[in-house]
């Protein structure tokens, strides 16, 4: 319950830190909400010899949509900023479920989306809605600005592609074509357990026709897993009983998951279709009714 | 016209009254052993084995004492040189303190560092260099005594196997007879998942050797002050009257604060070669998996049935799995503890059980959680049993259980085990449950929903429980018998001090210990401190587990006020210038039979023993009891459950809660329904997700609060309390029974039951503990049991 | 302003060490601690302020809670240098000189407490809730504590406490 002997730095400024980032490179870990790092530090599973506090670098703590309907999520906003969202619960459908459901009440007033996307924890349920949104990470470093899709940012469980020297600076969501639907569902056996299985739907619909699916899956593999050939299946066509079940079908075969002491292998895979359906139908209540 | 005072109103017996201990506890101000500082203080960390059974080839310390700030590091070698690497357990077995030889399981204390603070003590620990060869792992009874099984205690001279104990009692050749009178026979196996009582504040103490006073002082998470003196007089081999056990606050023990750990050991050491205080606080990972864990026992039963639903006989046999040492706290006499209270609720002639204990390479322990010695085995069994014989016979499960009650007539009671059970109304509080849920109407709700797909489900759950050990005669733990004891002293403005050698961990004896005072001797509770937890000052006692206080401790208060009123009387006979036989007694008050309104006050006696008292009576108003209760005292519980089960995850929910509790003469019926409640929500976890497993390697699962599960508020329903059935026991001063475990007893098989009953139409017998949603789901998806506790890790 | 000296560890050995300011309960301090001294430690053994109780080592169980700016926080997965400039609440501050905060009193009143360890926790966070929603509902209640473990009550007093509390301010404040 005590981390090792390390270093501190407290800066004002982006540039100011990802200079601490760049001198110190491998040995540097950002601390953001810290949720996931300190408790990783506390039991010596993490020991970076200098940690880079970026809570005192104004303007990191916004969520805000652009005129365009691009929604960018700061650095620094907490996932309580989110849960507690009028902006979310508006517009964002699949955002607005999680928000909730993400650690518990207390982490939730420290804790960051873009530091939990960074962290890559496979048990991550950020990472499966903004990957079933579409959204990428952005990140700064000495050399200037980048955006990474989501898909691309994660490269295994707490693997990500940012350099030693970069900082990941805002989550950017894009915007909708069509009107959003969806949600996020999470089996956890009591609140702040790691899912069991969580999946993200994010729908744009036009009409009654799908014109955009997105669905991504938590827990059921050795990271986030996005569903593509299921959110395929949906698009372009109108949610029918049928093409739920087709979707829910192929999600369920692209998990991967493993028989742990939360479940069996079969029943992850089963919840997963579960899932999928019941969100496809919130979705489309005729569908439902049709089922 | 009577000028006795009102016994609600001054805090007496059945005054709901508030705690004493919140006032310091709302403010933060509680004293809890982390909370202690001693000048110069220093702290120790643990360094824990990684591997489940191996061998130690070397340990290097040397990087340990060159970090700065380390004083002290201690292994098992130089244990050993002092005769402390091993010590006595509380079941006559032996327990390492620091590993020698080798590790037996996964957690199993390595060495210790003592530093100027954690931290330190915490790098240190990180650069000892431990060399291991593993060695083939144990991890259930089963393998335990397969062939070619390892011995896991080699240590022990004379160990061929990793069995501990073979046990049996009960009429063998009558339950066999009863067996073959049978027109049904009724079979379940079940496995009871390992768990921890895991309250949120760990185990630590502070050992304070003081040199020029050649006294030790040590402040510890004990729920038995006493014990521990004993034990550390033993193990240190320091003369007992110069020890001195302080258990400030503790936050919650359920059993986990009985045994003595290793950390206790090594920081009393290390106080006596330093000669300075050292703290050991745990954290909550070396908790749950080196500490008394409880459960992880199979049980194998068989019930002897006539068909019209009377109980002709019980056969059992349980593996008890106790991990690498046998350091269960409980009565001697019994290895498997009161298992054999089971079916103590019904009047069943025959009954015999066959028990044995093995070694593994897991944390020791198996008795230790909010359980009275393994009754949680008990009554689960016994009340699963019910519900499978019920269901094999086709019958109602109310009617099922009321038909084989122990009638209210036929206390006190012979049960086919030995026990001698003490008083109850059963039936009646089966009425008042069946009647509180509704269960016509519930019922036939539940038939309704059926034909929507929906399941609903109701459990009955009924037990009795035997609380308070115990008699000196069947009763004692390494020998010493366990009476309680209670030491009042009333000063001379009628104020009084009562101390006793139980030792509350959150239920309520400093206000609960006072309103019995009030009861007998009628001055006011608020104006009667209690005392409890030094062994310097507190009377001895065996300590507060397994729900004894009350019946034991609390009865010595009892005893200690009568004793105090009876000379009080000598002195009101004396103030009143009366003999004592025309001394009568109201609440508070002394009076003249012939003339009532001629009294004297308690507080008046109390003056009169310091200022003014008869010739040849020694002055003052102070006494001691000691109590050896002349039985166990058996609350009475219906617990019913109905939940709801989703077919398609195998999430259940709890619908409503109705519990019914018969615990006898209510001291304080808040503080009562608190400690119901409390029980009914570690049933509800034990029930749907807390458990401990472990891989073939021996490597825990649950080792922490991320994979050992607690329910939140959120999760957690609520209860509705029933308390209108009082039956009071014959034989306690008050009649007072104890309640502390009642719901954690009885609760889990309703939880259970009521998910099984959901499932009725799967055919679906059991399934183990903890109901995950994914063994649900498995069940009712494949129409099969689920047996077994969960798996950890298999790659399909 | 009260200056903590660090204790001196070790033989000589210098060990770098962060001055940092602060409130706590409404009283500005001064410390200088190591970078990886966690705010619960700082607070326990720094301040000598025990109400804050430590349970686990998962940032799960929530005795630990205090409140940062007002918002609750789990003080064992903070940095205590991450305190500088901000303000702590500890249970400790819910007092008066003269008056117990309404929840102390509901907590006593409904018997939410038996052992009394997760209850600081307990109330901060509650304090939290009732500061931003003054007449929740149960399942509110239960929502906003569900980051604190609680061993003995079951909950349901607790919820209980925190009603009568929100009763007792919404009464005081009309």
């Amino acid at each position: 319950m005590y981390p090792s002997r390390f270093r501190y730095e407290a800066p004002r400024s982006l540039a100011e830190a990802i200079g601490l980032l760049h001198d110190n490179g491998d040995d540097a870990k950002v601390l953001a909400g810290g949720q996931s790092l300190v408790p990783l530090m506390k039991l010596r599973f993490a020991s970076p010899g200098l940690i880079v506090d970026i809570n005192n670098i104004p303007g990191l703590d916004y969520h805000r949509t652009d005129p365009d309907g691009t929604l960018r999520i700061g650095a620094l906003c907490r996932h309580v900023h989110l849960e507690h969202s009028d902006l979310l619960k508006t517009s964002q459908p699949t955002m607005a479920a999680a928000a909730p459901l993400i650690a518990d009440p207390i982490v939730r007033n420290r804790g960051t989306l873009v530091g939990s996307l960074c962290h890559a924890d496979p048990q991550g349920d950020w990472a499966s809605v903004v990957l079933a949104l579409g959204g990428s990470v952005v990140a700064r470093g000495p050399n200037g600005m980048r955006s990474i899709p989501l898909g691309d940012f994660v490269t295994g469980p707490f693997q990500n592609v940012l350099a030693p020297d970069e900082i990941a600076v805002e989550a950017v969501i894009p915007a909708a074509q069509g009107t959003r639907a969806g949600g996020y569902l999470k089996l956890e056996r009591r609140v702040g357990d790691f899912a069991t299985v969580g999946v993200a739907v994010a729908l744009e619909m036009s009409g009654e026709t799908v014109t955009r699916a997105g669905i991504a899956l938590t827990g059921v593999g050795g990271s986030t897993i996005a569903a593509r050939a299921a959110g395929d299946a949906l698009t372009g066509r109108p949610l029918t009983a049928e093409s739920i079940g087709h979707a829910a079908d192929l999600a369920a075969e692209a998990a991967r998951p493993r028989t742990d002491h939360r479940g069996s292998a079969e029943y992850k895979r089963h919840m997963v279709r579960t899932f999928v359906t019941r969100l496809l139908r919130r979705a489309e209540p005729a569908a439902e009714r049709a089922a | 016209m009577s000028q006795a005072l009102d016994e609600i109103k001054i805090g007496g017996l059945g005054a709901s009254r508030k705690r004493v201990e919140d006032n310091r506890f709302i403010r933060g101000k509680g004293n809890y052993t982390d909370d202690i500082t001693l000048p110069g203080m220093l702290h120790m960390e643990i360094l824990r084995s990684p591997l489940a059974h191996a061998r130690i080839k070397s340990i290097d310390a040397s990087r340990a004492w060159d970090i700065p700030g380390v004083h002290l590091v201690l292994t098992g070698e130089m244990m050993a040189t002092r005769n402390l690497a091993w010590m006595p357990t509380l079941s006559y077995d032996t327990q390492a303190v620091l590993a020698t030889d080798k590790v037996r399981f996964q957690g199993q204390e390595v060495a210790c560092v003592i530093a100027d603070d954690p931290y330190i003590a915490k790098d240190a620990c990180e650069a000892i260099e431990v060399e291991y060869e593993p060695l083939p792992v144990i991890v259930n009874p089963e393998q335990a005594v397969a062939d070619g099984a390892p011995v896991i205690r080699d240590d022990k001279a004379g160990q061929e196997s990793n069995v501990i104990f073979d046990w049996e009692v009960g009429d063998a050749a009558g339950t066999d007879r009863a067996f073959e009178q049978a027109d049904v026979i009724s079979r379940l196996k079940l496995h009871y998942p390992r768990s921890h009582p895991s309250p949120i504040e760990c185990c630590g103490s502070i050992a304070d050797f003081n040199r020029a006073t050649s006294k030790l002082t040590v402040y510890m998470t004990t729920q038995a002050p006493h014990i521990i003196r004993a034990a550390v007089a033993l193990v240190a081999e320091l003369p007992e009257h110069m020890i001195r056990i302080i258990s400030p606050d503790i936050g919650g023990g359920f059993g986990n604060k009985v045994p003595v750990y290793p950390g206790y050991v090594c920081s009393i050491l290390a106080s006596i070669l330093l000669e300075r205080p050292v703290k050991w606080i745990e954290d909550k990972s070396g908790n749950l998996i080196s500490t008394g864990f409880a459960r992880d026992i199979y049980l194998d039963g068989e019930m002897a049935l006539r068909k019209d639903g009377k109980i002709l006989g019980v056969r059992m046999h349980c593996d008890s799995d106790h991990g690498a040492f046998f350091s269960d706290a409980q009565p001697s006499k019994f290895k498997i503890g009161l298992l054999h209270s089971a079916f103590a609720t019904y009047d069943i002639p025959f009954a015999h059980l066959t028990a044995r204990g093995t070694y593994s390479n897991k944390a020791p322990g198996g008795v230790a959680y909010r359980c009275s010695f393994r009754v949680t085995e008990a009554m689960f069994f016994q009340e699963r049993m019910m519900q499978a014989a019920a269901d094999d016979l086709g019958m109602d499960q109310a009617d099922f259980r009321r038909m084989n009650f122990v009638r209210d007539d036929q206390f006190p009671h012979r049960t086919p085990f030995g026990f001698l059970t003490d008083s109850g109304q059963y039936a009646k509080c089966l009425d008042v449950g069946l009647k509180a849920v509704d269960y016509e109407g519930f019922r036939r709700e539940q038939a309704e929903a059926r034909k929507h797909g929906r399941l609903l489900g109701l459990g009955i759950s009924t037990m009795t429980e035997p609380l308070g050990a115990g008699n000196s005669r069947e009763y004692d733990i390494l020998g010493i018998k366990m009476f309680d004891s209670a030491e009042l002293k009333v000063h001379m403005t009628g104020k009084a001090i009562v101390r006793t050698g139980a030792r509350g961990q959150g239920q309520g004896h400093e206000t609960t210990w006072a309103q019995i005072v009030s009861h007998e001797l009628g001055i006011p509770a608020d104006d009667i401190v209690v005392e409890e937890g030094d062994t310097d000052t507190a009377p001895f006692g065996m300590g507060t587990y397994a729900s004894r206080s009350t019946p034991v401790a609390g009865a010595a208060v009892a005893m200690v006020s009568r004793k105090i009123r009876a000379k009080a009387r000598k002195l009101a006979a004396h103030l009143l210038e009366v003999s004592e036989e025309d001394v009568e007694w109201e609440l508070g008050r002394f009076y003249v039979r012939s003339a009532p309104a001629r009294g004297v006050t308690i507080q008046e006696c109390a003056m009169a023993a310091y200022s003014n008292m008869p010739d040849g009576m020694e002055p003052g108003l102070e006494n001691t009891a000691y109590y050896d209760p002349p039985n166990l005292t058996w609350p009475f519980a219906v617990y019913i459950v109905t939940v709801e089960v989703d077919p398609e995850t195998g999430v259940w929910d709890v619908l409503k809660l109705v519990a019914v509790d018969d615990c006898g003469v209510r001291i304080n019926p808040m503080i009562v329904e608190g400690q119901i409640m409390g029980g009914l929500t570690e049933a509800y976890a034990m029930a749907n997700m807390q458990f401990i497993t472990f891989d073939a390697d021996g490597n825990c699962v649950g080792s922490n609060y991320m994979d050992y599960l607690l329910p939140t508020a959120w999760e957690t329903p609520g209860f509705e309390l029933h308390s209108e059935v009082v039956t009071p026991c014959p034989h306690h001063p008050i009649g007072a029974k104890g309640i502390g475990e009642c719901a954690a007893v009885g609760g889990p098989a309703a939880y259970v039951n009521a998910v099984l009953d959901a499932l009725s139409e799967t055919g679906v017998r059991n399934i183990d503990m903890p109901l995950l949603p994914d063994r649900v789901w498995e069940a009712i998806t494949y129409r099969r049991d689920v047996s077994g506790a969960p798996p950890v890790r298999s790659d399909d | 302003m009260i200056i903590i000296e660090e204790e001196p560890a070790g033989s000589g050995v210098e060990i770098p060490v962060r001055r940092i300011t602060f409130t706590v309960n409404g009283q500005k301090k001064t410390a200088e601690v190591e970078p990886r001294l966690l705010l619960a430690h700082l607070i326990r053994r720094g301040l000598g302020l025990t109400g804050t109780h430590m349970g686990c080592d998962t940032t799960n169980c929530g005795a630990c809670t205090v409140l940062v700016d007002g918002r609750p926080v789990k003080s064992c997965t903070m940095l205590a240098v991450q305190a500088d400039g901000h303000e702590i609440g500890t249970v400790e501050g819910l007092a008066t000189a003269s008056e117990l905060h309404p929840l102390q009193e509901g907590f006593k009143e409904e018997h939410g407490l038996q052992c009394g360890f997760c209850t600081p926790g307990m109330m901060l966070a509650a304090k939290a809730l009732l500061d931003a929603n003054p007449d929740p509902t149960e399942e509110e209640v239960r929502w906003a504590l569900s980051g604190n473990l609680c061993r003995c009550t079951g909950y349901q007093n607790i919820v209980k406490s925190v009603l009568w509390a929100a009763a007792k301010l919404r009464s005081e404040g009309a």
